[in-house]
């Protein structure tokens, strides 16, 4: 019962093969940070962490895409979903993630028409089914969801349905990693040494823009994917530069990623979407680190559809996932964590997504003696 | 409702303890123990590829019957529909509750049927009860593990609930994945006239297999390990729940069971369970590593492929499918 492009890569053998041979690479401490949620993930489930050398620490990046939705959008997104005639449509795990006062399931279980959908072209087809109803789609996420939310408005736009429209909160990888780049440049107390990119964010766009930040903060960057021995390789290919002093992007994910990225979903992001400031829960405000609707398109934009205004962010929570994110922190240096702070009772979204490194560390890690 | 309930309902019954029509079934009884137990089922779709909501009906409460080593004997059949729900559907549910009856050797002897307002239920909800009789002296329950018990799954995990979700949310994987929905009544009899101690079993319903191992670990305040390696997952299953985002661990089975055997017995009790179609894919996944364990309020650990050790916890609300 073998899965290809699976299993292979899953392969304990061959896993330990690549943290013997990080083991020999390194000769002094270095930090490197996992970009990547899925990657936080896969590193907490399999304990790919425990089978490194003691010199090489990871740090837990801001790649989850609930984790840094901000409270405001959720907050507009129970306000939609609450509103007469609308029907609501979400990917499942944005239905447990905190507003300032309920989640979307809880808003769901007071009455709110709230879908989950696997598909934002499913909830297209609902719009389709539904001509007296307004279909909203909550289009969050990484350049991953951008072209096929994308798709979804371009399809709406072409067979005339006018009942769809989306809540956007799109957010661009790299401007998030630059600016946690940027931090830590300036302060050599908390520097991060080496960059693991996200494999299927590149899949997309491509690496040409991790070159540039390669170069910008002479940082080793090397696209991984998300199996144990993708990860393991992928450290030590950022060990091997380290250790040579070199500082370049290169591409250990090479089954599914090249250069360029794919081309046909870069220019459907391109004509749909333009590039703007966002908010990053946890992390503030990022210069063109988002996506909204162009203009063209702007009558799909559930923003202007409804008239609809986020709040200011001002988050009044004891989490402190702007740290998680950043990686100054793990999560059982929270005091709130497992404590006041778990799954059924998030402070926080880094504890709601499975791919939030505090999920991660409470389902995966709690009980055992190396928290 | 009197024409309803004989014209389609009580044809396919055939009973001498229905025949009587009376308010209550009365049932000779050996001297012993019974095993008594009940279950409401609700399903969407009522039919998917494997099974319905009538199978599931009757095997599930078999299934709870079979836990504790009893023979299931009678069935109770309670039946909610839903004003203008269609007659020939509750035909094949009924229909097929007949077979699966037939399947598992038990008369339903009593039942009952209510018609809700339209709006006010969801097609159609069944509940079923069951009797059974205990003839073997085993403590069947979690407070029997002791430290080095084995633990032997009775087959693949996981198909159940990816067919439902499949055919509820019309996925297409390559291959139609079918429920693993199935009676387990047979092969633990087998078991025990094999001669095995059994100590505890489990079957895996909803919260699959880590939710079933972390309420036996709280109710026997003993920790368990199991070997990912082991634990049997058809590739059509794993690939549906790497696209999904979801972990086959904790998806429901309705025809898989977990069983705690001594150590001395591991192999004989796989083997047994093996010649059954419904163990066919039975492995010895894991064992219990220490009972009483001083301020341990019950723990689960698996190792991962990689060779890591890490709990393996519940799951906090329903699996929820990712965004990327």
């Amino acid at each position: 019962m073998v899965l290809k492009f699976v299993d292979e890569y899953r392969d304990g053998k061959l896993a330990n093969q690549y943290a013997e041979k990080i083991a020999n690479l390194a000769t002094r401490p270095w930090k490197i940070m996992e970009i990547c949620g899925g990657q936080t993930h896969s590193i907490v489930k399999y304990g790919i962490d425990q089978l490194l050398s003691p010199l090489v620490t990871l740090i837990h990046g801001p790649g989850c895409p609930v984790c840094v939705t901000p409270q405001s959008i959720i907050d507009l997104a129970i306000q939609l979903a609450s509103t007469p005639g609308v029907i609501f449509c979400s990917f499942g795990d944005m239905l447990r993630v905190p507003g300032s006062s309920k989640d979307l399931l809880t808003a769901k279980a007071e009455g709110a028409q709230v879908r989950m959908v696997y598909s934002p072209l499913d909830a297209l087809q609902l719009a389709c089914d539904n001509p007296d109803r307004q279909v909203v789609f909550f289009a969050v996420g990484f350049e991953t969801t951008a072209p096929a939310n994308a798709m979804a408005v371009y399809q709406a736009k072409k067979q005339g349905i006018h009942n769809f429209s989306l809540l956007v909160s799109q957010v661009l990888v790299p401007p998030g990693v630059e600016s946690i780049l940027s931090a830590s440049y300036h302060s050599p107390h908390e520097s991060i040494h080496g960059l693991l990119a996200p494999g299927h964010v590149c899949t997309i766009v491509g690496y040409r823009e991790y070159e540039n930040l390669s170069c910008k903060y002479k940082i080793p960057i090397v696209v991984t994917g998300f199996e144990p021995a993708d990860i393991l390789q992928g450290i030590a290919m950022c060990i091997a530069q380290l250790e040579q002093g070199r500082a370049v992007t290169e591409n250990q994910y090479t089954r599914a990623v090249n250069r360029k990225g794919n081309q046909q979903a870069k220019a459907i992001i391109a004509e749909i979407f333009e590039v703007v400031p966002q908010v990053w829960r946890g992390l503030g405000r990022i210069p063109a680190s988002g996506l909204k609707l162009s203009l063209a398109y702007r009558a799909w934009d559930a923003e202007y559809r409804f008239s609809l205004r986020a709040e200011s962010e001002e988050v009044k929570s004891e989490c402190i996932s702007g740290s998680i994110l950043q990686g100054v922190k793990k999560p059982y240096e929270c005091s709130e964590f497992g404590r006041n702070c778990y799954p059924e009772h998030p402070l926080g979204a880094p504890m709601v997504s499975s791919e939030g490194a505090c999920a991660a560390y409470y389902h995966y890690r709690r009980g055992s003696q190396k928290e | 409702m009197q024409q309803f309930i004989r014209g389609v309902i009580r044809k396919h019954f055939v009973s001498s303890y229905l025949a009587n029509e009376h308010d209550a079934a009365v049932l000779p009884i050996e001297t012993g123990a019974i095993a008594f137990t009940t279950d409401t089922y609700v399903v969407r779709p009522l039919f998917f590829p494997g099974g319905d909501i009538g199978k599931l009906a009757v095997f599930g409460t078999i299934n709870d019957l079979a836990m504790v080593g009893a023979i299931p004997q009678y069935l109770s059949v309670g039946m909610i529909l839903e004003e203008g729900f269609s007659i020939e559907t509750v035909n094949c549910v009924v229909d097929s509750i007949q077979k699966a009856t037939i399947e598992c050797g038990v008369e339903v002897v009593t039942g009952d049927t209510k018609v809700v307002e339209r709006g006010k239920g969801d097609g159609i909800f069944l509940n079923t009860a069951g009797v059974g009789i205990i003839k073997h002296r085993l403590a069947i329950e979690p407070a029997s593990l002791v430290e080095g018990d084995a633990l032997i799954v009775s087959g693949d995990l996981g198909r159940h609930g990816i067919a439902v979700m499949a055919a509820r949310e019309g996925l297409e994987f390559e291959t139609t994945i079918q429920s693993d929905c199935a009676p387990l009544a047979a092969m633990v009899q087998d078991l025990l006239k094999y001669g095995i101690h059994l100590h505890c079993l489990r079957d895996l319903t909803r919260g699959g297999l880590a939710s079933a191992l972390n309420e036996i670990a709280i109710s026997a305040q003993c920790s368990i390990v199991v070997e990912e390696e082991r634990i049997p997952i058809q590739s059509e299953v794993r690939g549906a729940c790497e696209m999904l985002g979801i972990d086959p661990l904790y998806i429901a089975n309705e025809g898989r069971m977990i069983a705690f055997v001594p150590q001395a017995q591991a192999l004989r009790a796989a083997e047994v369970m093996q010649k059954h179609e419904v163990g066919r894919g039975a492995s010895w996944i894991g064992k219990v590593v220490g009972t009483d364990i001083k301020g341990s309020n019950g723990h689960v650990a698996i190792k991962s492929r990689v060779g890591i050790l890490r709990t393996l916890d519940f799951l906090s609300g329903d699996q929820l499918p990712r965004i990327c």
